[in-house]
């Protein structure tokens, strides 16, 4: 039987796609339905005197008004710091403050916007610099009192600082005095959104014996499931999350908080479907964003370039509410030095909070934000250094024996090979012909290059399960938590399922939706985990499965179970293959020629945990946050007008350790988004704040993500270093395409305007007011 | 969706349409004309804009002219930019419409709602501000007829209860050498930074822009014009001259503005000395 | 003519005349989704920025967000639900032309239209057209390679096949 590995393979689902027949959590046809919407703050820090709600609740069809004085309640997965409805204050702009519930979306909305609120602004918190300075204006004033959802958050009491992560290895003095060069390095990176093109939308429902139902637009049904339990009380067995195909997650799908609102809201109105969808607004700064970042560093390289010493602080804008950012922060810290070996480290990661939308994972998880500050810093010492960029790099690139900043050991199957990636991308984007270059109409061409390295900064015991039941024609139903968010998960799941069955992925039908009474467990699907969480649970309920089949096999076919194999739904005697038996006369178990039946409907079940992770150190940060990492080399071209201080990409590259390319297209496809995205990030995307704390592009007429014709031609190529305890070594790459684009394109800026770069987005004004500073 | 309920008008003729607005009025009702909808849907979603009825003009035939005839061409304020420019009789309109937001949005905008609307670039009119452009406009003694600059002043000055019927643009300033140019902050889908459109009739520039300030301004014919100076001296005084009209706003502040104005106009002579 | 409060108005959908009861303040997108479960046209932002709601109205793209329902009487409307075995849906699945989803029903409503119109489109032509709509995991890539394979070189066989619905 021919590998189903390495092949192009179309998604399973791509028909409905292309047919409208996909449906997603707000085209469910649920009925009868009651509608609700939100009030959001319009401020972004104040103290609410008042909510008058009598106006709305006369409104027709308005079954109830809901504010925090219905539930006082807190939320959040690692610290419960936050009210679904804003409680004795707002803290940002698009808070939900109140939530209507009526029968008709529009007599909800109308509703809505007749609910009075007396706010008494506050002084707002409206950067890293204003959270962090001395005697700052406090956003939780209870910030001690709050209850941990995880032990690893420690929060700094008096501050705006909601968690901190210490990493510290070697001897920094040593290192300073073994370096020739010291440089140094400040850099700012604004907040922006996942714009997953469907909104966060979330239904729910009270059964009449307490059950409540969930249909949601989630990354984490478990995770809802769990919080939802805690939250209100309820047992978790009687919470069910169901999940459709879901329009994008990138990350912001990953928190419970339109299913918060939707319980609360099934509540107050039981026994109906209660439909709770964001509008493009509220996506965009009532749910959470990416995360903004502050950091100055300091680095010291000997002679050769080989770089000694370095220390780094770190701010995370978390905005008004911690949810993920300690974790965030964590990761930051724990892959403070990219793929390089910096022997002296000090590093200081804060999570701090401000009156801005808050923080939540983001493709890449934080390491788009380190990779833009570290790898400016590379360029920069290359510049200090008058060295080459590229050299610089590969001679810091970490080998194996390398001690990562967790004090974790470099291996080529835990890590992959940046050297080859580096090696791979000199060549496609044509390093050695030299960045800047003249071109004969007054344009520049310039190129900028870095790497990106990622683990999984999952929980030490993250985790999957997988079920396969059998159809009459020996085909598999494979059912398993992952959710389908677009880099067809599933379907790679299939693929290793018939691979390691040995028959075709025809025969491997996919349950497409995840319901957490049916499906089994699985931790997110984040964190680029899916093919390795997720795919080992399937190789071993797979090995479970074979292992069943063969035994009843061999009852068959009067042999032992080692005399058998199998292949295209046959269990076959393998000294004489004239002798088989089909799956599909196993799989409801044997049947003799007399009737009798022997073993009842097959089951396989199959599950994996992370193994041998452990907390860091709050002190130094030793342990161990992620099982293996995934490196690669990234670069861009860009053409630049010095007249205009214009500029557009011409090609971005990206070179991967993917460990094993499962699906070349697919895979191709995922990391050229995450190029696109990391695009975005560079030229276009960043809320902005007016000065009390507003954000001013709250729409996709004014946050602009990149169109068809803005996009510079992709070069993907991987190297395929296999990761040894990984699904057929491969890695995961979901994220990674994103993480040195920005950057990339921000070295190319500064080769070809010859400006420092401190921050993103840039655009012309950007480079203009830097050249006119010069 | 939208969060209140209105009645939907279709006249069919001019004093339909106004018999209808009076009526509601009347009523105590809040008529809005309406016509590609695109703003005011996007606007009364978000409670922007409330009212009681829509009359939408579209089923109007004299809102409805798209044509070449007597020496002028002629515009129903209810085209499309698309059939606008695919018509393609005013190449700068053409090219100018075709920067106003996306393409298929441009199959629903009309040039009367980008005239009319609220949204300050109102981009349609600047190739009309430098070119002879008479407007009829439907009042309460009928249709009146007028020079376009005469009812435009960055903003259409209707009176209540009035509307844009039709543009009539002079055939001899259609063809003439022109020059578009849309700089935005970034995305090629934008509000402008500065959008700029300018003509050259006979020796004379003529050359209006938007994004600049709060509304479609008209370049100061005699500077632009004025031989004694070299073009450099002409842009520096007209930017010190405009520096009241600059804003600061989402695409740029106003120190960038200027300086993207400057290197736009700089490109304007040159084209045009090129061109001649 | 004049509608106030609920009407029931004719729609001609997908070749069907569809009759739905509907305010003059419902979008033609909400009569869509929620009258006539045609699900496909999606809500992305409600504001006609992202196109992911585009339907073809006369053959032209349309974003039903920003359409009146009661407008698009006596017009023909075309929904991804309409399209059979149009040229671009395998286009799109033989490019990798998506991968949520989410937006490719706009995208297909554009890139067919586009290939009605324009059956030799020009680069600044296709650009000008998919401009329109926005994808937020592509890079855009497969949805050129989706719309080139199916311009100028399969002309003949796209017009042969290209029935609107």
């Amino acid at each position: 039987m021919e590998s189903q590995l390495g092949k192009d393979t179309v998604r399973k689902e791509a028909r409905d796609k292309v047919t409208g027949a996909a449906k997603y959590t707000n085209d469910l046809a649920d009925a009868p339905m009651r509608h609700a919407k939100l009030l959001t703050s319009s401020h972004a820090h104040a103290r609410i005197v008042a909510i008058d709600t009598s106006k709305a609740s006369a409104m027709p069809g308005v079954r109830s008004v809901i504010t925090a004085q219905d539930s006082h309640l807190l939320c959040g997965s690692m610290l419960r710091d936050r009210p679904p409805l804003a409680d004795g204050k707002v803290r940002y702009y698009g808070e939900p403050v109140a939530m209507v519930v009526a029968d008709e979306e529009q007599q909800a909305q109308a509703a809505a916007g007749k609910i009075q609120v007396t706010y008494e602004p506050l002084p707002v918190v409206n950067s890293i610099a204003e959270a962090i300075k001395a005697n700052p204006v406090i956003v939780h004033e209870q910030l001690m009192s709050y209850t941990k959802m995880e032990q690893e958050v420690y929060p700094l009491p008096g501050t705006n600082i909601c968690h901190r992560q210490k990493i510290s290895t070697g001897n920094l003095p040593k290192g300073w005095a073994d370096s020739e060069t010291v440089i140094e390095g400040s850099f700012t990176l604004p907040q922006s959104d996942h714009g997953a093109m469907e909104t966060r939308a979330a239904r729910c429902i009270i059964m009449p014996d307490g059950r409540v139902m969930i249909k949601s637009s989630s990354q984490a049904p478990y995770s809802v499931k769990e919080e939802i339990s805690a939250y209100f009380n309820i047992p978790a067995g009687k919470i069910i999350v169901q999940v459709p195909l879901v329009g994008g997650g990138f990350g912001g799908k990953t928190a419970a908080q339109l299913e918060v609102l939707a319980v609360i809201a099934a509540r107050a109105v039981q026994g109906q479907w209660i439909n709770l969808v964001n509008s493009r607004e509220e996506d965009l700064v009532s749910s959470p964003s990416h995360l903004g970042l502050a950091a100055t560093i300091k680095m010291g390289a000997a002679k050769d370039g080989k770089i000694m010493a370095a220390a780094m602080t770190f701010y995370i804008d978390s905005g008004a509410y911690a949810e993920i950012s300690p974790k965030l922060a964590k990761a930051i810290a724990v892959e403070c030095t990219g793929p390089y070996n910096i022997p002296n480290l000090q590093c200081d990661c804060c999570s701090v909070y401000t009156n801005h939308p808050y923080a939540i994972s983001f493709r890449g998880f934080g390491h788009e934000a380190l990779a833009f500050c570290l790898e400016r810093m590379v360029d920069k010492l290359a510049f200090a250094l008058n060295m080459d960029p590229f050299q610089v790099r590969l001679i810091n690139a970490v080998r194996p024996g390398d001690l990562k900043p967790t004090q974790e050991k470099t291996t080529l199957s835990n890590t992959g090979d940046i050297r080859q990636c580096l090696e791979k991308l000199r060549t496609l984007i044509n390093w050695d012909e030299g960045t800047p270059i003249k071109e004969a109409n007054n344009l520049i061409r310039a190129k900028g290059i870095a790497c990106l390295i990622k683990t999984s900064d999952t929980p030490t015991d993250a985790g999957a399960a997988v079920i396969l039941t059998f159809n009459s024609d020996g085909s598999i139903n494979l059912n398993c938590g992952a959710v389908e968010i677009g880099p067809a998960m599933k379907t790679t799941a299939a693929q290793i399922l018939a691979e390691r069955m040995k028959m075709s992925l025809e025969d491997i039908h996919v349950q497409l939706t995840v319901d957490t009474a049916s499906s089994p467990y699985y931790w997110k699907t984040v964190a680029s985990m899916t093919t390795y969480i997720i795919g080992r649970a399937v190789l071993n309920a797979a090995d479970d499965a074979l292992g069943q089949l063969l035994n009843l096999a061999a009852i068959a076919l009067h042999c032992p179970p080692e005399d058998l194999d199998f292949k295209d739904k046959i269990v076959f005697v393998k000294h004489d293959p004239t002798l088989y038996i089909a799956f599909k006369d196993l799989v409801k178990g044997y049947q003799f020629a007399n009737g009798n039946t022997i073993k009842g409907p097959l089951v396989g079940r199959g599950s994996f945990v992370m193994s041998r992770l452990r907390p860091l150190d709050e002190a130094t940060g030793k342990g161990k946050a992620g099982s293996s990492w995934t490196v690669g080399a990234q670069a861009v071209e860009i053409e630049y007008d010095p007249q205009q201080h214009t500029y557009r990409p011409l090609k971005a590259v990206t070179v991967i350790d993917a460990g094993k390319v499962l699906n070349p297209k697919t895979a191709k496809g995922v990391v050229m988004g995450g190029m696109c995205m990391g695009l975005g990030l560079g030229m276009n995307e960043e809320f902005v704040y007016d000065p009390y704390g507003i954000v001013a592009n709250t729409s996709f007429r004014t946050y602009k993500m990149l169109r068809y014709g803005e996009t510079p031609n992709y070069l993907v190529e991987f190297v395929e270093t296999p990761q040894i305890d990984a699904p057929y070594g491969a890695r995961g790459i979901g994220e990674h395409g994103i993480i040195a684009i920005p950057v990339a394109l921000a070295n190319a800026i500064a080769s070809a305007a010859q400006i420092d770069v401190n921050r993103l987005p840039i655009t012309p004004e950007y480079i203009w007011r830097e050249k006119t500073r010069a | 969706m939208i969060p209140f309920d209105f009645a939907y008008y279709r006249p069919e003729t001019v004093d339909e349409a106004w018999g209808c607005y009076f009526n509601l009025v009347s009523a105590n009702k809040k008529p809005l004309y309406y016509a590609g909808g695109t703003e005011i849907i996007s606007m009364a979603r978000v409670n922007s804009s409330v009212f009681d009825a829509v009359i939408d003009l579209k089923g109007i035939p004299a809102c409805h002219q798209l044509t070449l005839q007597d020496g002028a061409f002629i515009i129903g304020s209810g085209q499309t930019l698309t059939r606008i420019a695919e018509f393609g009789a005013y190449p700068l309109l053409s090219q100018t419409v075709k920067r106003i937001a996306d393409h298929t949005i441009q199959g629903q905008i009309t040039i009367g709602g980008n005239l009319a609307g609220t949204v300050k670039y109102r981009e349609a009119a600047l190739p009309l501000m430098i070119s002879n452009c008479r407007v009829k406009i439907m009042t309460r003694d009928g249709l009146l007829e007028m020079p376009f600059l005469q009812i435009f002043d960055g903003r259409l000055r209707l009176k209540e209860g009035e509307f844009l019927v039709s543009l009539t643009i002079d055939e001899n300033d259609l063809q003439l050498p022109y020059n578009h140019v849309k700089k935005t902050k970034m995305a090629k889908i934008d509000y402008p930074l500065i959008t700029l459109a300018a003509m050259k009739k006979g020796p004379e520039i003529k050359a209006a822009m938007t994004g600049y300030g709060d509304k479609p301004l008209l370049l100061p014919a005699d500077m632009l014009n004025n031989d004694s100076l070299p073009p450099a001296e002409r842009i520096t005084n007209m930017i010190k001259l405009l520096r009241d009209d600059c804003k600061s706003d989402l695409s740029g502040s106003k120190e960038y503005k200027e300086f993207v104005l400057q290197g736009i106009l700089e490109q304007l002579f040159k084209n045009f000395a090129e061109g001649s | 003519m004049h509608y106030a409060g609920d009407s029931i108005i004719e729609l001609h959908v997908n070749g069907e005349s569809k009759s739905v009861a509907v305010k003059p303040s419902h979008t033609l997108l909400d009569v869509l989704r929620k009258q006539l479960s045609l699900t496909g046209a999606k809500p992305g932002c409600a504001n006609g920025d992202c196109g992911a709601c585009t339907v073809l109205i006369d053959a032209m793209p349309v974003k039903s967000c920003l359409m009146l329902a009661v407008e698009a009487i006596g017009r023909q409307i075309t929904t991804v639900e309409g399209l059979k075995d149009a040229p671009i849906q395998d286009a799109f699945i033989r490019n990798w032309g998506f991968q949520c989803g989410y937006c490719t029903s706009g995208f297909l409503m554009v890139c067919h239209a586009l290939a009605m119109h324009h059956p030799n489109a020009e680069q600044s032509v296709i650009e000008e057209w998919l401009q329109s709509n926005l994808c937020r995991c592509t890079g855009y890539a497969e949805i050129k390679d989706a719309i080139q394979s199916i311009l100028s070189g399969n002309l003949h066989r796209h017009r042969q096949r290209g029935a609107f619905f």
